[in-house]
């Protein structure tokens, strides 16, 4: 396919494309994107959140897409940023499992092990011009109870935390989730703490849904929740009189 | 050994279903220094008998460090152990590179066997003459393996391979059951006692002539010798009971003098 440079922002530019003089462009962005996940750590374990929707640039393409997947019996992985690179991510962690349940030796491999496996993944493409466009996180926990929470991203830059955001989540729920989180917190506060986080997403992100789903790691397993709608309160001040009676543009 | 038509190939299948070369492969472990090999509950200990090619060298290395928590015992020869143990370092730092962590000892000596095996099927190549025990503490807890020139490997709670091992298996078996309960003392003093009946008839067993390593729980794979044993030494002098060496053709073949590589 050549490279038509009249073509819209979200047209064709992002794949790999040959153009008449035999040079070749590699991803130089997303074209079908997933916003922010959220996810924290609390006592029994580690929780993400994410929306259900893919989007097509500003269009709100497909509203009903599964963002936090397993891996294995013990680990979770929610992403951001371009979704067929996130299918593709999942196709190989996929392989990597399948390998180790046919060793049929008792060993299965830890979140931290995964975490440091996508780190060389996304670092090695990124190192030939050619990154998978996600922002991950990774979560998990081990049978004997610690919980797992990283982040990597599509140059390989990778660290772990308490409390992770990706894309809008890292400016619009984080300072919610600093001032709200402890390590103690119950499932159900856990939850609602997310909950409340992904509201916010809603109202202020453009490229969020209020369908989200939650996901759970504990030393039990992981469990994924179905797609369920967060309720929204829009007669807010801030929604009713934008400007809040000062002489601006109604933004903040 | 007998010389037949069936033998100058390691493709060649004998009549009688054998494939002569790797079984001459096989016969080259056996003539190396003895190495053994225990294991409890948390730890690994592997012990050797140093070997040198003549009174004017200093002894072969018998013991090799694979990473912080995986070691070799060899019986063989030496040449053909480095090359292996350099390929079982490179999967070690691989892995630690892409996971993070220290490679599951199970995983890696089946690779190592991969590799026997492949000579066994070429007739590029020749089989590697050496045995090796590896000792691991992964996270599924301590192992002991053996590798054979054939290809196959095993899993055990303690072994002894190389020349006059057959002693200390011996005193191996008679003791393995206890094993799963001892302290790491215990353990090292128990390896000293089995590889006691493995010395030439006329020599004793002494902190010099040996090598011995550790790895557990906890406790990164480190390599004793000479000085840092004759605690064990004097301990297990004390306690007695150690193994005797065999006498000579007691279910072993009298060895040749071993060839310069031979370790």
């Amino acid at each position: 396919m050549l490279c038509h440079s009249a073509a819209g922002p979200a047209r064709g530019a992002g794949h790999a494309t040959a153009a008449m003089d035999g040079t070749r462009q590699h991803t130089s962005q997303p074209i079908v994107t997933g916003t922010s996940v959220l996810g924290i750590k609390y006592k029994d374990g580690v929780m993400l959140a994410a929306d259900t929707l893919a989007s097509y640039g500003s269009l709100a393409r497909y509203k009903n897409v599964e963002r936090l997947k397993p891996v294995g019996e013990c680990t979770l992985i929610g992403a951001s940023g371009e979704y067929s690179d996130f299918q593709h991510i999942m196709e190989t962690l996929e392989d990597y499992h399948q390998y180790d349940v046919n060793m049929d030796d008792g060993f299965e491999r830890s979140p931290a092990e995964i975490y440091n496996l996508l780190r060389t993944i996304m670092y090695n493409r990124r190192n030939k011009f050619n990154p998978l466009w996600n922002y991950l996180l990774i979560a998990g926990c081990k049978k004997d109870g610690t919980a797992f929470l990283g982040s990597v991203d599509h140059i390989g830059t990778c660290y772990e935390d308490n409390i992770l955001a990706t894309g809008f989540g890292g400016h619009l729920a984080l300072p919610i989730l600093r001032k709200k989180w402890r390590p103690d917190l119950e499932e159900g506060e856990a939850r609602a703490l997310l909950e409340d986080c992904m509201r916010v997403l809603f109202y202020r992100d453009c490229r969020a849904l209020n369908r989200i789903q939650i996901a759970k790691a504990t030393a039990e397993g992981t469990v994924v929740s179905d797609a369920y709608k967060v309720d929204t309160e829009w007669s807010l001040a801030s929604f009713s009189q934008p400007k809040a009676g000062q002489d601006t543009d109604g933004s903040w | 050994m007998f010389r037949n038509q069936y033998d100058t190939d390691v493709t060649v299948w004998s009549p009688q279903g054998r494939l002569h070369q790797v079984e001459y492969a096989m016969e080259a472990v056996k003539q190396g220094g003895a190495s053994l090999g225990l294991r409890s509950g948390s730890h690994v200990v592997l012990a050797a008998l140093k070997r040198a090619p003549n009174e004017m060298s200093a002894p072969q290395k018998k013991i090799f460090k694979l990473d912080s928590n995986m070691g070799v015992a060899i019986a063989g020869l030496t040449a053909d152990a480095r090359s292996l143990a350099k390929y079982m370092r490179t999967e070690c730092l691989n892995h630690k590179y892409v996971y993070g962590t220290t490679m599951q000892a199970s995983r890696l000596v089946l690779d190592l066997a991969d590799m026997h095996q492949r000579t066994t099927q070429s007739y590029v190549r020749r089989p590697y003459g050496v045995g090796m025990l590896v000792a691991a503490h992964d996270q599924t807890g301590p192992h002991l393996f053996q590798t054979c020139p054939s290809g196959n490997y095993f899993e055990y709670v303690a072994m002894a391979i190389g020349a006059r091992s057959q002693s200390a298996k011996t005193y191996l078996e008679k003791h393995f059951e206890d094993f799963e309960n001892c302290d790491l003392d215990e353990l090292v003093k128990h390896a000293l006692k089995a590889l006691s009946g493995c010395v030439t008839g006329d020599k004793e067993l002494d902190a010099n002539g040996l090598t011995l390593a550790i790895v557990g729980k906890d406790k990164v794979f480190e390599s004793l010798e000479g000085e840092q044993l004759q605690p064990y030494m004097d301990a297990i002098e004390l306690e007695g009971n150690a193994a005797q060496p065999m006498d000579e053709g007691d279910g072993e073949e009298k060895a040749p003098a071993p060839d310069a590589g031979m370790a």
